[in-house]
């Protein structure tokens, strides 16, 4: 009997090796991992078996951190070190946040994203973000016994570019790779669409803890296209929490509270929702720090009179989607439910009534996103699935430029299909003026001052001209994470000067690296090792991707030299794969993919041959 | 590495060089196109196919919503002509067209202030019916007659259609 071969951890892996990858909701409220086992999407539970993790994270006077249940429970004990509903400050200044008074955090404003002081630090929402994301990365790995090769995690449909690329560092501060940020609405949609063979327009109407979001999609054979989408960013079911606890405070003739019995009382005021939700009416009692006893009966009725506007707010969103979409209400032939926030029955029946049908809540609101999460990270692993689909979504804002005057220069209208890319021409100003000041912004009012602002920099070097004779060209590429990133180069005369930015919100990638290092030190890691482990693990997935690469139709599109070269660097870096020294792994990895360029145009222009190809075969001529 | 930008959008999508399309056709080309270079077919492979197929993405997107709106498709084909119809010199449009204009302006501007929902709809049927006919009459002079001159002459029309569109959906926000 021939010997088994065992190869080295983490350096060979079968080709049809399944692939660790997950889908996380970062949720205002709550947060969860999905993972797609044998073909099924599943929610992962912790050792206690709750699939749902509080988003509540409690900073400790030693360092450490707790997270989830075990938080929330000290929450009013511990009010200022206990950060809930994080995702509300994530690319957010002081300014954007409207009820911050009634907060008992202690914020210190910094540039672009406020932060929090703790009795372990100051803090950034992105990290308090990170440690939520940490603890479910450890829940996954615990489970699926392996470490993961990336995740999926939602957005909400309606964050804008600094709510994106904020989230999209917490991943990195965890050590998560991101395969892809996806849209809340439509990893709802997979789930359903997927779950249903579902055609036809489909609204995905999306009420969390704190944001709302509507998306209209249209799901034909294999494709979930997303048509428009709308929503507000800081609308959800704490603000409905919040009705109630103003109502409560008035009830009771409660005017200053401490810090404690503001959280004790906020969360009594959840209670009391979500009761109402199966009740008519219910109790809520509640003994302060004073010794003062609360005992106040809410009935549904004024509920739903004090969260009436609330409702309201969200359908004025919702018709601006249908009608980006051009479409009426009764195109749509389904609505999903998602989020916890949509269990309460008033929002049901105006939805109901909204679109003239009822609602499908045939799924869990709390599960669908991450269900629908883990089978796109399951896709973009490179676990193939049983049928192939496609998604294609949008940008939810538009983005531009700050012109003269103050005013807004749209590029990239709101609702286009990612990934994009626009560009547009400017000229200067001034005589002899060499340099120029570009203010990207999103947002879809005139004025700059009441759009969001993305990023400023400078280009320098325009040779002096009269005003109006320079052609600067501005170029907007967003990516298939609806992230942007904007050149600017001069072209009027033969002289090019050239800069490149990605928007953000003030944090350097530096700062990003920064506390990528803080959180590995206090976790006893070693940097090094890090950065050894993560660059063979891209070295590993070229050699993998190169060789399917090859497989399929290296024989066919390179000549004999060509296949030659290409292999020889494939060798170098599976040799260098082997070794433990960063400089060389990375080194042979930029070589083999510096040497596949030419190889990968060639299989791009096959791929969009094999497209076309069954439709029209006497009119190609590639 | 740049990219074979050679061919046209209507090349791209295997259709012929005319106004008048198969909106299906276009997109069954569009969505086959992209489910074989997107992103997201490309998440594990190596750095120079991601970034490729981001580019024919993004060149696939740019391209479909060129033709996909009767304004940019006519003016894209306008162009493939050699005819920059929205030329900032060429602005002269004839004076029945402008009253029309006004007329159709000051319906819109009765219809906010009186905050009429049905009024607005009605004057957005009568506009969108009045697009319709300039798109049938972009068809006649662009695929059969071949009168460039003329079709950027009614290009500019739609231009103005197009804009007042945009207002009407202004103003139903602004009822609401």
């Amino acid at each position: 009997m021939a010997l088994l071969q065992i190869s080295e951890p983490g350096l060979s892996t079968a080709p049809h090796q399944h692939r660790l990858a997950v889908g996380i909701d970062l949720g205002t409220t709550n947060s969860l991992v999905a993972t797609v086992r044998n073909g099924v999407s599943v929610v992962l539970n912790d050792a206690r078996g709750h699939g749902l993790l509080p988003s509540v994270v409690r900073f400790l006077g030693d360092g450490s951190t707790s997270v989830g249940y075990d938080a929330q429970a000290l929450a009013a004990q511990d009010p200022h070190n206990t950060i809930t509903s994080v995702k509300r400050f994530m690319g957010r200044g002081i300014k954007d946040i409207p009820d911050i008074s009634t907060l008992p955090y202690q914020f210190i404003d910094a540039p672009g994203m406020l932060q929090l002081k703790t009795v372990a630090g100051v803090k950034s929402p992105v990290e308090v973000s990170a440690e939520i994301l940490k603890v479910l990365k450890a829940r996954a790995e615990a489970s699926l016994g392996g470490e993961l090769v990336g995740a999926v995690i939602t957005v909400p449909a309606y964050f804008d570019d600094a709510q994106r690329q904020a989230t999209k560092d917490a991943a990195k501060v965890a050590g998560l790779n991101v395969l892809r940020l996806l849209n809340e609405p439509t990893a709802a949609a997979i789930a359903y669409g997927l779950d249903n063979a579902a055609e036809g327009i489909y609204a995905v109407y999306d009420l969390g803890g704190g944001t709302f979001d509507i998306s209209i999609l249209k799901l034909t054979k294999g494709v979930f296209e997303v048509l428009a989408t709308n929503g507000d960013s800081a609308l959800g079911g704490d603000d409905f929490d919040r009705r109630v606890y103003c109502w409560m405070l008035e009830q009771a003739c409660l005017h200053t509270l401490s810090d404690h019995d503001k959280t004790l009382l906020m969360a009594r005021a959840r209670d009391a929702k979500e009761m109402l939700s199966e009740h008519p009416q219910t109790q809520i009692t509640a003994v302060l720090t004073s010794g003062e006893v609360i005992d106040l009966t809410l009935t549904e009725q004024s509920f739903n009179e004090m969260t009436d506007s609330l409702v309201r707010k969200t359908l004025a969103p919702t018709r601006k989607a249908l009608r980006d979409a051009g479409l009426q209400a009764s195109d749509v032939k389904g609505v999903v439910m998602v989020g916890g926030s949509t269990r309460m029955p008033r929002i049901q029946a105006a939805i109901g009534e909204f679109f003239g049908q009822m609602p499908l809540t045939n799924l869990d609101p709390d599960k669908v996103v991450a269900l629908g999460a883990a089978v796109q990270a399951n896709v973009l692993a490179g676990n193939k699935a049983g049928d192939d689909w496609l998604l294609l979504d949008v940008v939810p804002l538009s983005l531009g430029l700050e012109t003269m005057g103050g005013l807004t220069e749209k590029i990239i209208p709101r609702n286009a299909t990612i990934p994009t890319a626009r560009a547009q021409e400017f000229t200067t100003f001034k005589d002899g003026q060499t340099a120029m000041s570009i203010h990207v912004v999103q947002g879809e009012r005139e004025l700059v001052t009441d759009c969001r602002s993305l990023a400023r920099f400078e280009l320098r070097g325009i040779p002096p001209m009269v005003a109006g004779a320079a052609r600067i060209r501005v170029t907007f590429q967003v990516d298939a994470d609806g992230l942007l990133s904007v050149t600017a180069r001069e072209t009027g005369t033969g002289i090019e000067s050239h800069i490149a930015v990605k928007p953000s919100y003030g944090l350097t990638d530096d700062e990003v690296a920064g506390m990528l290092r803080d959180s590995y030190a206090h976790a006893q890691d070693d940097m090094t090792a890090r950065n050894l482990a993560e660059a063979r693990v891209d070295g590993q997935r070229l050699v993998e991707a190169t060789e399917a690469a090859l497989a399929e139709n290296g024989a066919l599109l390179l000549s004999a030299e060509e296949l030659q070269a290409i292999e020889n660097r494939l060798e170098d870096l599976k040799l260098a794969l082997q070794g433990a020294d960063l400089s060389t792994v990375k080194r042979s990895t930029e070589a083999l993919n510096k040497g596949t360029v030419e190889f990968a145009a060639r299989r791009m222009d096959q791929s969009v041959k094999k497209a076309l190809t069954g439709h029209k075969l006497d009119e190609l001529e590639f | 590495m740049p990219l074979d930008f050679s061919k046209n959008h209507f090349e791209l999508f295997a259709l012929p060089m005319t106004f008048a399309i198969d909106a299906d056709q276009l997109d069954q080309a569009y969505r086959g196109i992209q489910s074989e270079i997107h992103p997201d077919k490309f998440a594990d492979a190596g750095d120079a196919e991601q970034r490729l197929s981001m580019q024919w993405s993004t060149r696939v997107n740019e391209a479909y919503q060129t033709l996909r709106k009767p304004f940019e498709r006519a003016r894209y084909l306008l162009q493939l002509h050699g005819v920059d119809a929205m030329d900032a010199k060429n602005t002269s449009m004839p004076a029945d067209f402008l009253m029309q204009q006004m007329e159709w302006r000051e319906a819109l501007m009765d219809a906010v202030e009186m905050r009429d929902i049905s009024a607005l709809e009605g004057l957005e049927k009568e506009l969108k019916l009045h697009a319709q006919g300039l798109h049938s009459q972009l068809a006649g002079l662009l695929d059969e007659q071949g009168d460039f001159v003329a079709a950027g002459n009614v290009l500019r029309k739609v231009r103005f259609m197009d804009k007042l569109l945009e207002e009407i959906d202004a103003a139903y926000e602004d009822i609401e």
